[in-house]
């Protein structure tokens, strides 16, 4: 479904991303693990079309999508949340997902009927799913941080995406949080049969419920496989892992 | 208007506004129906800058441009066409909003502070064309003596003529602001790099607000020739521009009624102020200071967080 081939991205001098390949099969749940610094939101951005890459190229459903524009890639299927909570602040909770699920239904341009009559339905139903619908009428900015990052998936499920990417889902989350948030993330990919894309620091998760596992070490893919593969992988061991095989049995 | 009051209480209030702003030329000397009639003028210019400022975020730093184009638009064709005065009163707004959609192409391409200081620039390209242009515009003498229809010959009619107008732009500019259209504009304000990601198009969006708030700008600008009878080309000076901004945060910019008390202040300080002194900016600047320090929300803003509390209580009560 996305393919994304020998993708270069460098900030001036500092290389971020040297060489990424990465591969998401329809219905698959992949996660991209790795250092600190490895690349992983930068090689994200470059999907979604925040950045553009020097080199490399990026296709989703067989098409090309390396030089669009974020909205366009979002209109063609990939919707994605941020790694620091990015919402609207001043809006309320319903009103973050409101302005998603008009995009998605192509009413963001409409001057004439008043907003709050629109796509009401598709929005409760959607704040049910993640269960924020008894905070609907809270403004987005005085919602808990878990909250919140509950809020950008939400926000990204407003355009009913083929392909969902998360960037670190469960950052400065609680235990408590983390655990509700990984069987949401669960829960998406199984019932809803999304395709889901994201990283995520906690091993333990990441062996847990990943069906494929991209490793990224100094802006490159060491390797690409099965949870299994990746865990008896020599050169993640040494590299990434610093040889210590704190992964066995996770 | 006052999303803390009920609808019909809001509507109450709307029309109990109109009954008194409806008779006031019965009660009133000619002078206070002029002072009204301008307070309308501007209040429709302040709202149209609002729509991109307060709803959009934008750095739209000179807005009287537009006001200016639409002025000298429609003057231009009452004094060197013989068309009817309906006709320039349509073109002059729509002038406007085709010269902010040509100077608003360039802005939205630059991001905050770079879009306001290029918009003042070529703004006031715009003026200096106005003031150099003597065989066309009248230069910096302007245009005086602009012919108004035997309908509006007294300035009663010249005051219902703007009124009905503003109630008209207001009430467009209303539906617009709770529109999915508005709801957009404002999530792209508080935060554009996030609605990128769900699928709109931030650069046409925002286009599109300056386009509109530039017509409305355009309407302001016409209604101003029906009330003066002359344009000149301060009309496009950035002071002016300035002025608006001020009105704006002033009332409270985050409020849809704000603007236009903004703007009915400072008219009236400049009329009753400037009566005993030109330095009446003086005391502008102290209100502004007291502002910044007191009530960072704008006036209506401050009204509006007094008012929540009684309202909650009345709510509980009933």
């Amino acid at each position: 479904m996305l393919q994304v081939e020998a993708v270069h991205k460098s900030f001036g001098d500092f290389t971020a991303v040297y060489g990424a390949n990465l591969t998401v099969e329809h219905g698959e749940l992949v996660a991209v693990i790795g250092p600190n610094g490895a690349g992983k939101t930068t090689l994200f951005n470059l999907i979604t079309g925040q950045l553009k890459p020097d080199k490399g190229r990026i296709a989703f459903k067989g098409e090309e999508i390396t030089e669009l524009p974020p909205y366009k890639i979002c209109k063609r299927g990939i919707g994605r949340s941020f790694q620091i909570v990015n919402i609207f602040h001043r809006l309320t909770v319903f009103e973050n997902v409101q302005v998603a699920v008009l995009s998605h239904k192509r009413q963001s341009s409409n001057l004439f009927s008043p907003a709050r009559s629109l796509a009401v339905e598709e929005t409760n139903r959607l704040l049910e799913s993640v269960s924020l619908a008894n905070k609907a009428s809270n403004i987005a900015g005085s919602l808990s941080h878990g909250d919140q990052k509950i809020l950008e998936i939400a926000i990204s499920l407003g355009n009913e995406p083929e392909l969902l990417i998360l960037d670190e889902p469960t950052a400065g989350m609680s235990p408590e949080e983390t655990a509700a948030t990984m069987a949401l993330i669960k829960q998406l990919a199984g019932t809803q049969g999304l395709t889901i894309l994201f990283c995520e620091h906690d091993m333990e998760v990441v062996f847990d419920i990943a069906q494929s596992i991209m490793v990224m070490h100094h802006g490159q893919t060491l390797i690409q496989g099965k949870p299994e593969e990746v865990r008896r992988n020599k050169e993640v061991q040494d590299a990434y892992l610093g040889g210590v095989e704190i992964v066995e049995g996770g | 208007m006052f999303k803390e009051l009920s609808d019909s209480k809001q509507l109450w209030l709307v029309v109990g506004i109109l009954i008194v702003l409806l008779i006031w030329p019965m009660l009133m000397p000619r002078f206070y129906i002029y002072i009204l009639s301008l307070i309308f003028v501007t209040a429709l210019l302040a709202m149209s800058l609002n729509l991109t400022i307060g709803y959009g975020g934008l750095f739209q730093f000179h807005h009287g441009a537009f006001y200016g184009v639409g002025a000298y638009t429609f003057a231009l064709m009452l004094t060197k066409t013989s068309l009817p005065m309906w006709v320039g009163f349509v073109v002059g707004p729509i002038v406007a909003a085709v010269t902010g959609l040509l100077i608003g192409w360039f802005c939205v391409r630059l991001s905050q502070l770079y879009f306001g200081m290029l918009q003042i620039s070529l703004g006031s390209l715009i003026w200096a064309i106005v003031f150099r242009w003597y065989t066309f515009t009248g230069g910096d003498d302007g245009i005086h003596g602009i012919p108004r229809p035997a309908v509006l010959s007294s300035s009663n009619n010249v005051y219902y003529f703007i009124l009905l107008v503003l109630v008209i732009c207001l009430a467009a500019l209303y539906v617009i602001v709770k529109s999915p259209f508005g709801a957009t504009l404002q999530a792209i304000r508080d935060n554009p790099q996030r609605c990128e990601a769900v699928g709109i198009n931030v650069r046409r969006h925002q286009l599109t607000a300056i386009v509109i708030a530039t017509f409305f700008a355009g309407v302001a600008g016409a209604l101003f020739v029906v009330l003066e009878r002359f344009v000149f080309p301060d009309l496009l000076f950035w002071t002016l521009s300035l002025e608006i901004f001020i009105m704006c945060l002033l009332g409270g910019w985050f409020t849809f009624a704000g603007p236009m008390l903004g703007a009915a202040i400072i008219v009236a300080l400049r009329i009753f102020v400037g009566k005993y002194t030109q330095y009446w900016t003086l005391i502008l600047g102290v209100i502004l200071i007291l502002l910044i320090f007191f009530l960072p929300e704008g006036v209506m803003g401050y009204l509006l967080e007094k008012l929540k509390p009684r309202i909650k209580e009345a709510t509980e009560r009933g």
